[in-house]
């Protein structure tokens, strides 16, 4: 068994591994969000790459092809996406209103103002 | 709103064909790649260039804000209203073949109006997301 | 024609009433549209949990797409129970909502409020009934985004944070959810939850399976805030405004916790997750953790909302604690607790919210006096109070009753013994309130208060005494929840 046989999911893994680093590591609430972006984009790739079947066609039925591939995986993920860019829409819109009421998107400096009003 | 009469030229000539080519990306989903999402993005995206290029002010005249909210209300209607009418005409919900005479007219009317309501919502979604973070500094309490 | 479509309808009423909402834009309408959508949603849920009890399982083929392909609604005992607390709750925190989102929130948000109200009133119930794995995420994901918007409504800046973290947790919880259907779709080669059972069944248990198990566990716990991985919790609830508090303690949690049942019991089955594997110890030990750490923690609270907060991460110890039983008297506990503790929080968010419409989000030391301003308040909280600590007479007895039982069926006194002993850290902190409450001077924030108006104090006793009602005559529910249980542990195998 070769190891570049998975290098879909071996690529999948380490966005995913990415991005969860990202949104623990980072303070900036944005950068938070752009690692969960990236998070959810690994699921991406977890869900297309095995649905990619090499010279088949989108499942249309067209004189000359007979291979085409599984179109459930595309609409699926079609549907993740567009739940990712609302959440990161609300994300950041949350983001915005932090910032009108703290003036930071510090994760400390908001923390540090919270135990200040307390 | 820049002095920029290249970009203001060029942008006049654009918007149209990319309006054209929402619209058949939009119709032509049910034959080749394209469909609803797809669309309602490249439609939002001609209207937010007309805003990049024009400022946004004038955009928010030429499609007001109230229009927006409209649309995305009115495409997920049309969609869930595509589903009620096939309940109501005895099939179940959005079983699109008891929409016409024959099963696979209905499946084609169903899937066309199911897409344009999505088509519209997402034109919609994507206005009302560009408007609130770019207005946002100009009017802080417009937000709701 | 209507009662074939009832499973569609379900999901659909609230659905549609939810666009029609930002197309009123009226406060009123918008809230009239609210009541009316909600209640019919609840009457649905009933007929349906009828069908069900008397006819079997109900399916339903999304778009006349038969089920193994299409989406597939499939109500039978368990869900359709979930499904009737759900839509019950949302249809008695309506007509209370008016007068405490009228103080809370400005007048012109109102109409966003009801609609991000039915969203998510539509994504739980969706949850719940669909019979499709990616579906369950698609409708979590509404559900989820709608929360996180009723959470940031809250008047106090530290809302916005709150529903900010949770969106953090909430969508890593939502993509490991999403990342374990994935793994059981490149499996078995389907979505119906009701197939995936079936080939599972038929195919050896290897690691692709175990980690798509490992995925959905941890993503749905994130969900349900099982201990450790209830950090979003407490903020949330303490600072979103009293209306959501209420709907979404009594509701989301005990969707998710659903859910685990689902995926745990219907699509793994039994033998695969709790015999095979020490699933139900790992579930045993977090539960007993949450139900002592969690009532620790309530017991120091000062904010009233907060220290319920955490109160509600040990409830959702007792129900987890149940299902990592496995066996029939358990699940019974975990399932009729579902309703019970959605019932108590249900009554004690909104008493809080009476209080909270007279003198804002108080803390534990601002409701001194309180039975002599708000007596029928006061005396709800302690009603409550005592079913959320077990005492005979409330719903909080029978589920610990059939906890302590399944226990004992095992042969684990001790287990039994550490139910009873986690009650009387809840007697702590539900004295607290009480001795506050009862034997103190009014403080001077209650000093002119007076009893909230009835559009608010009746669906808060209408949970108070079904508190009482449920507990002294609990054969519907324990009925109920039996038979849900015993579906569960006979599916397949």
């Amino acid at each position: 068994m070769n190891i570049l046989d998975f290098i879909n999911y071996w690529i999948a893994m380490f966005l995913l591994v990415t991005g969860l680093y990202i949104v623990i590591a980072r303070g900036n609430l944005v950068k938070k969000l752009v690692g969960l972006s990236i998070f959810q984009t690994s699921v991406y790739l977890v869900y297309i790459s095995p649905s990619k079947i090499i010279g088949g066609t989108a499942p249309i039925i067209v004189p000359g092809m007979s291979v085409y591939s599984n179109p459930l995986p595309h609409v699926l993920i079609l549907t993740a996406i567009v739940v990712g860019v609302a959440t990161i829409a609300l994300g950041l819109a949350i983001v915005v209103r932090i910032h009108e009421a703290y003036g930071t998107i510090e994760e400390d400096e908001i923390h540090a103002q919270d135990q200040g009003t307390q | 709103m820049r002095g920029d009469l290249v970009l203001r030229v060029i942008a006049k000539l654009l918007i149209p064909f990319i309006l054209v080519f929402g619209l058949y990306v939009q119709f032509h989903g049910d034959y080749g790649p394209g469909g609803g999402f797809q669309a309602g993005v490249i439609v939002a995206a001609a209207i937010i260039f007309h805003a990049l290029i024009y400022g946004l002010p004038l955009t928010r005249r030429a499609v007001p804000e109230w229009v927006v909210e409209l649309m995305v209300a009115a495409g997920i209607l049309l969609y869930a209203g595509v589903g009620v009418a096939t309940m109501l005409l005895g099939g179940n919900f959005l079983d699109y073949s008891v929409l016409a005479h024959e099963p696979v007219h209905g499946q084609h009317l169903g899937i066309l109006l199911v897409e344009l309501g999505v088509g519209i919502t997402v034109t919609g979604v994507m206005l009302i997301i560009f408007y609130m973070f770019a207005g946002r500094s100009r009017s802080p309490h417009s937000e709701s | 024609m209507i009662s074939s479509n009832l499973p569609a309808l379900q999901v659909v009423v609230p659905l549609i009433a939810a666009p029609v909402c930002v197309l009123l834009r009226r406060g009123t309408l918008t809230w009239l549209l609210a009541w009316l959508a909600s209640w019919s949603a609840a009457a649905i849920s009933i007929v349906l949990l009828i069908r069900v009890l008397d006819q079997g399982t109900i399916s339903y083929a999304l778009g006349g797409w038969l089920a193994p392909w299409g989406i597939e609604y499939r109500v039978d005992a368990v869900n359709a129970f979930v499904l009737v607390l759900v839509s019950l709750v949302g249809a008695v925190i309506v007509p209370y909502a008016r007068t405490s989102i009228g103080a809370e929130i400005r007048s012109e948000q109102h109409y966003l409020f009801w609609t991000a109200y039915l969203l998510c009133l539509a994504g739980l119930l969706g949850v719940t009934i669909t019979g499709d794995a990616f579906n369950v995420f698609v409708f979590l994901e509404v559900s989820s985004l709608a929360t996180y918007i009723l959470i940031a409504f809250g008047n106090d800046r530290r809302a916005l944070v709150a529903s900010y973290q949770y969106l953090i947790m909430g969508t890593i919880g939502a993509t490991f959810i999403v990342i374990g259907v994935g793994l059981l779709y490149l499996m078995t080669g389907t979505l119906n939850l009701a197939d995936i059972a079936q080939r599972i069944s038929e195919m050896p248990v290897d690691r692709p399976l175990l980690a798509a198990l490992a995925f959905l566990t941890v993503g749905i716990s994130l969900k349900l805030a099982l201990f450790p991985l209830h950090l979003w919790l407490p903020n949330a609830y303490a600072y979103a405004p009293s209306v959501s508090t209420a709907f979404l303690a009594a509701t989301a949690t005990k969707v998710a916790v659903y859910l685990l049942l689902r995926f745990t019991f219907t699509v793994f089955g039994k033998s695969h997750v709790f015999d095979d594997l020490p699933y139900g110890e790992i579930l045993l030990a977090l539960s007993i953790a949450a139900m002592f750490v969690a009532s620790l923690v309530a017991i120091f609270q000062e904010d009233v909302k907060r220290m319920f907060a955490y109160s509600s991460v040990a409830q959702i110890g007792y129900i987890t604690l149940g299902i990592g039983l496995a066996n029939t008297s358990g699940l019974t506990g975990s399932i009729v607790h579902l309703f019970n503790h959605a019932v108590a929080k249900g009554a004690i968010f909104l008493l809080l919210g009476c209080v909270a419409l007279r003198i804002g989000q108080p803390a534990l030391s601002q409701m001194a006096g309180l039975a002599k301003r708000m007596p029928l308040t006061a005396a709800g909280l302690v009603v409550a109070g005592l079913s959320l600590i077990g005492v005979p007479g409330t719903v909080g007895f029978v589920s610990k009753w059939y906890l302590v039982m399944g226990a004992l069926e095992k042969g684990w006194w001790w287990l039994a013994a550490l139910v009873l002993l986690s009650s009387l850290l809840a007697v702590v902190y539900v004295w607290r309130v009480v001795e506050i409450c009862y034997f103190r001077e009014p403080s001077k924030d209650l000093a002119t208060a007076n009893e909230a108006p009835l559009s608010m104090l009746i669906p808060a006793w209408v949970f108070v005494i079904a508190c009482v009602y449920f507990g002294l005559d609990a054969t519907v529910t324990s009925e109920t929840a039996a038979t849900a249980a015993k579906t569960l542990l006979e599916s397949l195998r």
